[in-house]
């Protein structure tokens, strides 16, 4: 009996890779955002979309770590 | 043509991006992780930039300039100034008998230079078709972002002085 080969570490990977970019264009539009909201004066939104920059970084630095992760096995 | 062998002397970006096209090589999930990782790690310092600037930042003091005589400027004109340094070109309208109105004369889409049209008494760029209300600034059409800054007028006696600029 045939077997086949087991996808799923691959399908991991991918979701994972998909994941980092959709984190990615979130980042994209909330950095144009608060530039755009910087260059009109409104100071108060530069700390907490840093805030959440950082925070959609540390889950993109995450999900690279698992793809090097499942990538060695 | 022969494949170059792959000394390992040479540093990995220059494996992975060669010069030659039969040393090119995929890029792999990995690599492709590390590049949008990378990329996220950019995004994120852009935003501490941005607030760091914002720590940073201290408003202006703005002087007291004379910026017209109240007569001096006829219904429906204008007089360009420049305000609260002589690189801030900016504009001075009289839109009605008793009401003058001033604003920076830098669109906030590309920086061009904005003028009055009499005729449809709006602020036009002539750059992108954008165009501002004279009233207070806004955007009314077009791909400007922001309204334009306005500046701060106060009458004393008859001379229109500048007091300051509202960035919105």
């Amino acid at each position: 009996m045939m077997r086949s080969p087991n996808h799923g570490p691959l399908v991991a990977i991918d979701g994972a890779l998909a994941l980092i970019a959709i984190l990615l264009i979130v980042q994209m539009w909330l950095l144009s955002a608060t530039l755009e909201a910087f260059m009109s004066g409104r100071h108060a939104v530069a700390l907490p979309a840093a805030l959440v920059s950082i925070g959609l970084t540390g889950v993109c630095v995450a999900l690279g770590a698992f793809v090097r992760k499942v990538g060695r096995r | 043509m022969a494949l170059k062998p792959i000394t390992g002397r040479d540093p990995l970006w220059r494996d992975e991006f060669s010069v030659y096209a039969d040393d090119e090589r995929f890029v792999t999930r990995r690599q492709f992780a590390k590049f949008l990782t990378l990329t996220s790690v950019a995004m994120a310092a852009g935003n501490a930039w941005i607030l760091a600037k914002s720590w940073m930042y201290r408003a202006p003091a703005y002087p007291l300039r004379v910026v017209a005589a109240a007569g001096e400027v006829p219904v429906g004109g204008v007089k360009l100034f420049n305000y609260p340094a002589s690189t801030d070109p900016c504009i001075l309208i009289r839109t009605d008998q008793d009401t003058y109105v001033a604003y920076s004369q830098v669109c906030t889409h590309l920086s061009c230079a904005v003028f009055y049209s009499q005729a449809t008494r709006q602020i036009e760029c002539p750059c992108h078709k954008g165009s501002f209300s004279a009233a207070d600034g806004s955007v009314l059409a077009g791909p400007p972002p922001r309204p334009l800054p306005r500046v701060v007028l106060e009458r004393r006696g008859d001379d229109l002085v500048a007091t300051g600029v509202e960035v919105r």
